[in-house]
């Protein structure tokens, strides 16, 4: 139920869903298809897709928001051997779930974005890697796969060109790893996930050591919409150097938790508002505004500040994949930074030293803060241990498990320096 | 052989999504599919999946291994596994695991005496506007757990 609302803003990608609407004839109805039908019937050069992705500001929606159009642009379009496309649905970052609903009320607004993607890039196969634990979506993306096939939008000889494209779905089995792109394709190759040294990217050595391009699953289903209305058209939605609409995943103390579409540059106010306001009419306190690797941000400065990447990045914190992750006056950062440092220990895939250990260290140092074994000392020696993980690691959960850390230390030093003096927590604990 | 013929039919069926020379790719889903039908991954149908699949035994124990979904050990009838990621946390996700904890009267990670129920803590499964959320089986997600709610699954997953 999470998205089936009318409390969107400008929505697209989410727009006119009722949770049963989701077949290809449904999505037909709403013009879908017609940006797919009316780049092979007009024969349109790739080279203008990817300048139309180009002009509309597109940023990756997996988190690290890489301009779509230039990472298109990589791909050696003339290279003779196969190229795959690839969809990241394997959300896992605490706090996102946006891509579920994607998959499960829209899907046919991905399968063709990728098929357009595979068409500017000249790929005739591509794979949808879906998180492990949302089986139900995954038989629903195999179905949505299936129309799609029926009627001719995938498979060979797509609409009667001569593009052809084959998509498949792969299910994913329970590990956070895997959303990083390169854990993700050693993942697809049939092996354990453990992330590759970048460079080289996938762009030149992907899946099977192919030239690949991967994408998050809000990326592709954002690009049919683009080229409908026009990559200019789409980025006057958004904000200069953030174009469009975003969903966010809105979770924690809210009175309507959810999944929210607005444009980006929304003020946060405003979205808090779409979800209901805080839950009980509490006092707002902490606010994760990415997903559990972006530090958090306290509930003031947060109120004013606006949804988009630059407004997010400027106070000390990134809007990464969009789930917003609302904390009100009764909760205790302790308690809250030692679930999420049990989380990136667990998931550490234990290739690199700095990110195994260090994530080991970093969540029984908050154990024993949370349960009155502090020491004065540690919070420096937690900022010291994030300053050795950060920037030393293969891929960036060493950064995501560091992060959280020192930005709960810089925004609620006090808290914790109580908790170590006096051996219990400053707020009532309800978590 | 260890697996059905039906179980082989669904494992072709996903070795045919990849490229003739790269089968090893459909090795996660034969171990899925494997365990909806064994409920666990004994060593032996592991190495029965290497030498179908062509890959050697330890590869795929390697794989077996490093997903957390997979079950290496025997669980119960029913594996409950309860998100208490922060969001979910935050909306009575570590709550709900406690109910279940008392109610079925054993810890995480362990089984009830009648080899009926096996509870686990969970990751951030995708659906923490859903909190609580728990999974029955890799397969069913439940979502808005109240306490009324659990004491109806469990009561349904006993028949
Ligand atoms: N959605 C989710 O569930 C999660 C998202 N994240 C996000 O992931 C982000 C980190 O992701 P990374 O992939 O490590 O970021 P990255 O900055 O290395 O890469 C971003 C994208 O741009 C491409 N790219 C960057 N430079 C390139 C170049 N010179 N040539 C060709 N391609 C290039 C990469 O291949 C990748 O697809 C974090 O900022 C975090 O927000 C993290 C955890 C979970
Ligand atoms: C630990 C880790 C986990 C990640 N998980 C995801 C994920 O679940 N989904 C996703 O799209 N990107 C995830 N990413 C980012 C991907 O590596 C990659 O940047 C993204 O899929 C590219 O797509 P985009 O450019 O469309 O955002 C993760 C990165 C890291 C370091
Ligand atoms: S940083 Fe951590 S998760 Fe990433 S490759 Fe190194 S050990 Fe694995
Ligand atoms: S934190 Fe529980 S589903 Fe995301």
């Amino acid at each position: 139920m999470t998205c089936l609302h009318d409390r969107h803003i400008n929505p697209l990608i989410l727009a006119g869903l009722d949770g049963k609407n989701w077949h290809l004839a449904d999505y037909v109805k709403r013009g879908g298809y017609e940006s797919l039908r009316r780049i092979l019937t007009e024969k349109i050069p790739p080279e203008q897709v990817i300048a139309e992705l180009k002009a509309s500001n597109l940023r990756g929606r997996g988190g690290a928001g890489f301009p779509t159009g230039l990472k298109w642009s990589f791909m050696p379009r003339q290279f003779p051997g196969q190229k795959y496309l690839v969809c990241n649905t394997d959300e896992g970052e605490p706090g996102t779930f946006k891509d579920r609903d994607i998959i499960r009320y829209n899907p046919h607004a991905l399968i063709e974005g990728m098929a357009i993607g595979a068409y500017a890039m000249g790929i005739t196969a591509g794979y949808n890697y879906i998180h492990g634990e949302i089986w139900a979506e995954y038989e629903r993306f195999e179905e949505a796969l299936e129309e799609a096939r029926a009627e001719g939008f995938l498979g060979n000889n797509i609409m009667g060109s001569d593009f052809s494209f084959q998509l498949h779905a792969f299910h994913g089995y329970g590990a956070y790893i895997c959303g990083e792109e390169t854990a993700l394709l050693e993942s697809l190759e049939g092996k354990k996930g453990q992330p590759r040294f970048k460079p080289p990217f996938p762009a030149s050595f992907g899946l099977y050591g192919k030239p690949t391009t991967i994408n998050n699953t809000e990326t592709f289903a954002a690009v049919p919409f683009i080229l409908k209305m026009g990559g200019a058209a789409y980025a006057a939605i958004g904000k200069p150097n953030a174009g469009g609409t975003k969903i966010f995943s809105i979770s924690g103390d809210v009175e309507r938790p959810g999944n929210y579409e607005i444009p980006l540059g929304t003020p946060f106010s405003k979205l808090l508002e779409l979800a209901g306001g805080m839950r009980g009419g509490k006092k707002i306190k902490a606010v994760i505004p990415g997903g559990s690797s972006a530090p958090v941000i306290t509930g003031e400065v947060m109120m004013n500040l606006d949804m988009d990447y630059d407004s997010i990045a400027k106070a000390g914190s990134m809007l990464g994949s969009g789930a917003v992750i609302v904390m009100d006056e009764t909760r205790c950062m302790v308690k809250s930074l030692l679930r999420l440092s049990y989380f990136y220990y667990e998931e550490s895939c234990g290739q690199c030293t700095p990110c195994r250990e260090g994530t080991g260290w970093l969540y029984r140092m908050v154990h024993r803060i949370e349960h009155g074994q502090g020491r004065p000392e540690d919070l420096d020696m937690l900022n010291s241990i994030a300053d050795n993980i950060q920037g030393r690691t293969i891929c960036a959960l060493g950064d995501a498990a560091a992060m959280p850390v020192r930005g709960m230390i810089k925004n609620f030093r006090e808290e914790f320096a109580y908790h170590i003096e006096h051996k219990h927590c400053l707020v009532p604990a309800y978590i | 052989m260890l697996l059905s013929e039906q179980a082989y039919k669904k494992i072709d069926r996903e070795i045919a999504k990849f490229p003739a020379d790269q089968r090893q790719s459909a090795v996660m889903a034969a171990l899925a599919i494997a365990q909806s039908e064994l409920g666990w991954l004994p060593p032996e149908v592991m190495q029965e999946l290497a030498d179908y699949i062509g890959m050697p035994a330890i590869a795929v124990q390697e794989v077996a291994t490093f997903y957390n979904m997979y079950n290496t050990k025997p669980v119960g009838k029913h594996k409950v596994t309860v998100c208490t990621n922060l969001p979910c946390a935050l909306s009575g996700g570590v709550a709900a695991a406690e109910y279940l904890k008392k109610k079925l009267g054993i810890d995480y990670k362990e089984t009830t005496a009648d080899g009926q129920f096996t509870l686990q803590e969970g990751e951030c499964m995708g659906a923490c506007g859903d909190a609580p959320v728990l999974m029955v089986n890799n397969k069913r997600m439940c979502s808005h757990m109240s306490n009324d709610k659990l004491d109806a699954l469990v009561e349904e997953l006993k028949k």
